[in-house]
């Protein structure tokens, strides 16, 4: 049979795109049974672990939306994630709003706070932008301690909340519960990023980062977009900061130091910039690594950390994402090599 | 009026700790384009070095100048041995390695001297020289210290060859080559450089703020905001930026009730926020200016 006419070449790489398009399905499904059944298999405090996981993963794509795919660095974005948790435990604490309300309330208030912020900011390029953000995250404990607000944020104590129960009698844990609607709050934000980023404006932000000259040019309304981005940033840190409040059940002004935006800039460069599942990786290797360099030393965990970081770093300058795709290009060359020593036999 | 004098002269005083650091930021930020997040934790490890070597016996100016060759070949091997490998990786790798180091010099500094707090001699003693509490001999002697070394900067890259060869590594690195600049250790000299102002900034610093690993935490954000204040690109900028932050700081918390004592990092961070805003280069700063 001869297979090289164009139309049956089409057709083959039509077959290939629909089985790729397939195969993502798949995974994407097993993925997804997987994680609904884990909580029911492990214990309490592994659940909680993969919560507050998710949560990260939250605040990550956040950032990643502003970094990767707007060209703006912020090392500030720990002050966004405080002001969605402060949002949802006064909520909870004083005006006695159910816990799912203060998510969307969360997310909006920091989507103005992280709009009227950007809108400075934007005159700022690369450096200053990192350094006002910076500024930020480090007077951000203070603004929360500062004693005329102490009535609504409890001052240095912070405020404790409770967990919420599972609803309709669902014979699962507080823990498990909140597992699940943690996930369902994050199906919905990752969906939301795909899309905005296939869509007209995600083009736009992607040609700002690229050359904003020519995107200038081509009729983009470079402060808008930009400002509207880095509210949209701050909407998706602000939701997980919210969520992380119920999960802990506890905010305090000194959860939220500088340390905070360091490690989920931190999970963003691992995950790798500019890749939306990456956002996973990154979360994973924030929760998980500093226990584990504790686990080597106690005394230098900081020491042990920096180092695995460092050494990351050299291996793949570009994350998760860059090592990902040096093994699918490998793998696509070994294919290829196959494919052709055995279309030689043939 | 009397308070007020007073409280200019306070702000000069700790005007002058802010302005040590904005000028180690400002060096190394000259050299490698990008601002060191680990620049107080090498000036606090340094400064702990200092101290080590005091502990030995050494006399003060002894360790003094001993600490600053050891920041000095410190800072060269960091980048040899660090940056170098990655010097085409994007910009947020770097960042993420100053993260590092600053994780990794602040856990070995605790691990080796621990987190008590020590005190460190100063080697003007601690006499006032402009009437009580105003102006001690130490604040007077930093401001003096701040002065000679910038001195020396400005003779160093005005009229030295290699300082003229660093300007142009930093300037521009493909013509630098082109005319036999070895840029790669220009940069290597300039973190050298930056750690050794650091190491001088740290010792300066370190007897009125008292030595611990955390020490340099809050001050490299006013550094940073002196730094911004007068411009990235102007060491005399950085020095005239620290000493107006310190002023505007101690001024704010004197006359402007609740908001001054409790917010004093929210006023570096208004600080630099509004002068970005207004004059993104700074009151002494060059406009950079780039090709599109």
């Amino acid at each position: 049979m001869k297979t090289d006419t164009p139309t049956a070449m089409l057709d083959a790489q039509d077959n290939a795109s629909s089985n790729a398009g397939m195969w993502r399905l798949l995974i994407a499904l097993g993925l997804l049974a997987f994680l609904i059944g884990l909580p029911l298999l492990s214990k309490n405090f592994f659940v909680f672990q993969l919560t507050l996981a998710m949560v990260y993963a939250i605040a990550i794509l956040g950032l990643n939306l502003l970094t990767g795919f707007n060209g703006q660095f912020s090392l500030g974005h720990g002050a966004f994630y405080a002001i969605g948790a402060y949002t949802a435990a006064i909520l909870m604490d004083q005006g006695g709003i159910s816990y799912i309300w203060t998510i969307p309330a969360a997310g909006m208030i920091c989507f103005v706070a992280g709009f009227l912020f950007g809108l400075p900011a934007l005159r700022l390029e690369g450096t200053y932008l990192a350094l006002a953000t910076f500024a930020l995250a480090v007077a951000m404990p203070q603004i929360l301690k500062f004693s005329p607000l102490e009535h609504w944020t409890g001052g240095v104590q912070g405020i404790v909340i409770l967990k919420p129960d599972a609803p309709f009698g669902l014979p699962i844990s507080q823990d498990q519960w909140l597992y699940y609607f943690t996930l369902v709050t994050l199906i919905l934000m990752f969906a939301f990023a795909y899309n905005l980023v296939g869509s007209r404006t995600g083009r736009a932000m992607k040609a700002i980062r690229d050359n904003p000259t020519a995107a200038k040019a081509m009729g983009i309304n470079l402060s808008l977009f930009k400002s509207l981005t880095f509210g949209v940033s701050a909407l998706y840190v602000g939701v997980a900061g919210a969520l992380s409040a119920i999960v802990v059940q506890f905010v305090a002004p000194d959860s939220f130091t500088f340390a905070l935006s360091v490690i989920l800039f931190v999970g963003l460069v691992v995950g790798g910039v500019g890749w939306i599942p990456g956002a996973f990786f990154g979360a994973l290797f924030i929760l998980f690594v500093p226990h584990f360099a504790e686990g080597i030393s106690k005394g230098l965990a900081g020491a042990v950390y920096g180092i695995m970081l460092i050494l990351l770093i050299f291996i793949m300058p570009s994350g998760a994402a860059g090592l990902l795709k040096l093994l699918l290009d490998r793998f696509a060359i070994v294919r290829r090599l196959i494919e052709g020593l055995s279309g030689r036999k043939r | 009026m009397d308070l007020f004098i007073h409280q200019v002269l306070a702000g000069l005083a700790t005007g002058a700790i802010y302005a040590c650091m904005a000028l180690a930021v400002v060096m190394i930020y000259q050299a490698i384009d990008h601002f060191n997040f680990a620049q107080g934790e090498m000036a606090m490890f340094s400064t702990f070095i200092a101290w080590q070597l005091m502990q030995w016996g050494f006399p003060y100016w002894a360790a003094f100048f001993v600490t600053i060759g050891i920041s000095f070949a410190a800072g060269v091997l960091i980048e040899r041995a660090i940056f170098r490998p990655i010097h085409d990786a994007p910009i947020l790798s770097h960042v993420v390695i100053f993260i590092a180091l600053f994780v990794i010099i602040n856990s070995f500094a605790g691990f080796i001297w621990e987190f008590t707090i020590k005190a460190f001699p100063s080697p003007f003693g601690t006499k006032p020289v402009l009437g009580e509490g105003l102006l001690s001999a130490h604040d007077a002697g930093m401001m003096a210290v701040v002065g000679i070394v910038l001195l020396l900067l400005y003779g160093f890259f005005r009229y030295t060859r290699i300082g003229l060869a660093m300007r142009a590594a930093a300037a521009n690195p493909d013509s630098a080559k082109l005319v036999g600049v070895r840029v790669g250790w220009m940069l290597a000299l300039g973190w050298g450089m930056a750690a050794a102002i650091g190491a001088v900034a740290g010792m300066m610093i370190a007897p009125v703020v008292f030595l611990e690993p955390n020490m340099m935490l809050s001050i490299l954000l006013y550094g940073f905001a002196g730094a911004v204040v007068g411009g990235l690109t102007s060491p005399v900028g950085a020095v005239l930026g620290g000493f107006s932050v310190g002023v505007v700081e101690n001024l704010a918390g004197t006359f402007i009730p609740y908001f001054g004592s409790e917010m004093k990092l929210s006023i570096a961070l208004a600080l630099i926020v509004a002068v970005l805003m207004v004059r993104p280069s700074g009151i002494f700063g060059r406009k950079v200016v780039t090709r599109v």
